[in-house]
């Protein structure tokens, strides 16, 4: 990728000498020591190296570097995992990348409030394991499970129980964070309630590293719903699939999550893991949906309704996926639909608009005249229940510039469909770098020039993760 | 082909807990389901109507909330359920089950085939299969990987032994117990679920079998005395290795041949 124009002072020596005393010369690195995975996140197609790797331990190691490169204009990006899709924690102007993934203890679990307070780098799966052990859990829950916290709130991720429980920002109730200047800030705390003023978390919360950096978090834990079923349901189309979610919705069923699934989509991951999903109707796409709760009557009167409503509305069956070992069949097929979609083309990249229910069908049927228009495989599934759908436009055997023109023409007319069905362009990923040309297409200079201001607020010089979202 | 699928429920997790004194599977309170491997049973079962014709009979042994796996057998597709309740087969060993499931089957005449998982998640012995066939004085194959053949008084199968595959032939009526994975089990139908939610299931007490000696019977007909019962011991160490990719797929891979995974 071209390194873009703007002026930032280049790392030098003292630079680096600094780095190393603050945080040890282990847990710093330049040039070809830098692992290759650090230009780029879970996508490659946003790719530029940093100057220097710097691998945090605690809050003041990145005050103090924050600090200093709010002084010397160095830019500077905090990274979790890099599991992110739009190049939220690609260092594009170089500078100083922050690795936060060793900051992730769980610092501690307060029973009596139903919190948990960890550090940022804290990966989902340990976070979920730890407080299953107590019989509590964290709602939020993104596919992505080797995502740290701090990547999570950073772009405040939804994930698949959203249509139930929520997304990351109505589950954290305090951060600690460090402002560009390098001063460490408390906000919210252990509480429920909070109209203190304008929410900051709620800013922070989905700011994607450009506000500030997250040094801690005070999650909100719910107790452990019992039990948990799903629905595999077989539709004769995709049509038919997502045309039955806003009766579902009609009905007052609130399942955790309703996920779509075209069979296409499906037969890659069924490739991509050697194992079929247990279903010989002539599906051609799948609603899974989840219900949970504490009693098996409970889950069994709802999901009985849910499934009446498929069919009503046209499904082939409903599939009772009940026990630990049809979860994991079924489940395990969802769960690999990225990696599968990934693991069929060359190079893809993602689209994942959110859009009023009752418009995801319209949608997604543009997408087949997008597809024989551009000339690429599109490929799709998503959240149906929340209207965040997740559109792969796949490279396959394209030269270099036939698929960034290609992919430039589909991603346009996707992102204006989308508007002109009241969509807005991120459901869960943010905006990153990927994505500014689409949110600056969505709203008008005022809205641009508000976020703008906000951003000087806190980072008067834009030296944190600059040339994001904007 | 008439085809009987014995079935058991068990516990719908691994993490039970034990009666200290007693030594019993403390029951209350956790979910039950169907025995995993006898979901392949009854999957078998299913294909070869589905190629062939006929009924499948469901069979299982236990107190009346049993009723449950039969009808989610029903929610798969099985055409009738038995269930064989009584306080006096209560305590039932290998050879207790085998033969009281073996009067049960009797009662259900005639079959063609008998299917059995390959063993239960509780009990884990493998033997119940076998020993039915034997009461029932029939030919019978265990662990089999695939039907090759079905013919009108015969079958020829695949069947995993412990250094090779070995393919048998096998003269109809027989007992067969399947491996894991020979076919895909479907998943319980919602709609099969409400056409068959009256469906009768029939129940068979101590009274209705043919031989009427208690002493073949529950704790009485068990000559196995299990000592103690214990949950296996959970091993959750984590190791966190980093480095070059490269030389962690060599750790890996070395690392799984010393565990003897691979």
């Amino acid at each position: 990728m071209k390194v873009l124009e703007k002026t930032y002072k280049k790392i030098n020596k003292d630079d680096i000498d600094f780095l190393k005393s603050i945080v040890g010369k282990d847990n710093v690195s330049q040039g070809e020591d830098i692992h290759e995975d650090f230009c780029h996140d879970e996508l490659s197609s946003i790719s530029h190296m940093p100057d220097v790797l710097v691998k945090i331990e605690n809050t003041e190691q990145v005050s103090k570097i924050i600090k200093y490169s709010f002084n010397n204009n160095i830019p500077i990006v905090p990274r979790g995992s890099g599991t992110g899709l739009v190049g939220g924690a690609v260092a594009i102007y170089g500078g100083i990348l922050m690795d936060m993934t060793k900051m992730n203890k769980i610092i501690e679990l307060d029973e009596g409030n139903l919190t948990l307070t960890v550090e940022p780098g804290a990966l989902l799966m340990d976070i979920a394991e730890y407080v299953e052990e107590y019989d509590l859990f964290y709602a939020p829950n993104p596919g992505e499970k080797s995502a740290t916290i701090g990547g999570n709130i950073s772009t405040n991720a939804g994930g698949m129980r959203a249509l139930k429980y929520g997304v990351t920002r109505d589950h954290i109730l305090g951060l600690e964070i460090v402002l560009p200047n390098g001063e460490i800030l408390n906000l919210g705390g252990k509480v429920v309630k909070n109209t203190t003023g304008y929410s900051l978390i709620d800013l922070i919360c989905g700011s994607e590293g450009t506000l500030a950096v997250v040094t801690k978090a005070i999650l909100k834990l719910m107790p452990l719903p019992k039990k948990s079923l799903s629905l595999l349901v077989p539709f004769p189309n995709l049509d038919t699939a997502i045309g039955t979610v806003p009766e579902m919705l009609k009905s007052r069923i609130t399942p955790t999550a309703i996920e779509f699934m075209e069979r296409k989509v499906l037969e890659s991951a069924e490739e991509y893991l050697g194992k079929k999903i247990p279903d010989n109707s002539d599906a051609a796409a799948y609603l899974l949906l989840t219900f949970d709760g504490n009693s098996s009557h409970a889950i069994e009167k709802e999901y009985e309704k849910a499934a009446r409503v498929c069919i009503d509305n046209g499904a082939f069956d409903a599939y009772i996926v009940d026990t630990e070992e049809r979860k994991e069949t079924v489940w395990s097929a969802r769960n690999t639909l990225l990696e599968a979609v990934k693991a069929s083309t060359t190079e893809m990249d993602e689209c994942d608009v959110v859009l009023p229910r009752t418009n995801i069908t319209k949608f997604i049927n543009y997408l087949e005249k997008i597809q024989e228009e551009v000339g690429t495989r599109i490929r799709s599934f998503g959240h149906a229940g929340d209207g965040n759908l997740h559109v792969y436009v796949l490279r396959d055997n394209l030269d270099e510039e036939t698929w960034h023109k290609k992919l430039d023409k589909a991603f346009d007319l996707m992102y204006k469909k989308s508007l002109e069905l009241e969509g807005l362009v991120s459901g869960e990923h943010g905006i990153g770098y990927a994505k500014k040309k689409f949110l600056i297409n969505q709203y008008g200079k005022t809205y641009i020039d508000i976020l703008k201001n906000i951003k000087n607020v806190f980072d008067p010089k834009n030296i944190l993760n600059p040339g994001k979202i904007f | 082909m008439n085809i009987v699928v014995c079935i058991k429920q068990v516990p719908g997790t691994s993490e039970v807990n034990i009666d200290p004194e007693t030594g019993n599977l403390l029951r209350s309170g956790i979910d039950s389901k169907m025995n995993p491997y006898d979901l392949f049973a009854l999957e078998t079962a299913l294909r070869i109507k589905e190629r062939k014709g006929g009924l499948i009979k469901v069979i299982t042994m236990g107190p009346l909330h049993a009723r449950d796996v039969i009808k989610e057998a029903y929610m798969m597709g099985a055409d009738e359920g038995y269930l064989l309740s009584d306080k006096v087969f209560a305590g039932s060993d290998v050879l207790a089950t085998s033969y009281t499931l073996s009067q049960g089957i009797n009662k259900i005449k005639p079959f063609d085939l008998i299917i059995c998982g390959k063993q239960t998640t509780d009990g884990d012995t493998a033997q119940v299969g076998p020993e039915t066939a034997e009461f029932l004085n029939i030919p019978h194959i265990a662990n089999v990987l695939n039907i090759l053949k079905i013919r009108d008084n015969e079958l020829i199968v695949e069947m995993d032994m412990p250094n090779t595959v070995e393919i048998a032939k096998i003269n109809i009526p027989c007992l067969l117990t399947v491996d894991k994975d020979i076919y895909d089990p479907r998943l319980p139908s919602f709609l099969k679920k409400i056409s068959t939610r009256d469906k009768k299931i029939e129940i068979f007490n101590f009274k209705d079998l043919r031989d009427k000696n208690k002493k073949k019977y529950g704790l009485d007909g068990s000559p196995t005395q299990v000592e103690k019962v214990f949950p296996p011991k959970v091993d959750k160490n984590k190791e966190k290795w980093t480095g070059d990719s490269r030389d962690l797929g060599e750790k890996i891979a070395k690392e799984l041949k010393n565990l003897k995974f691979i």
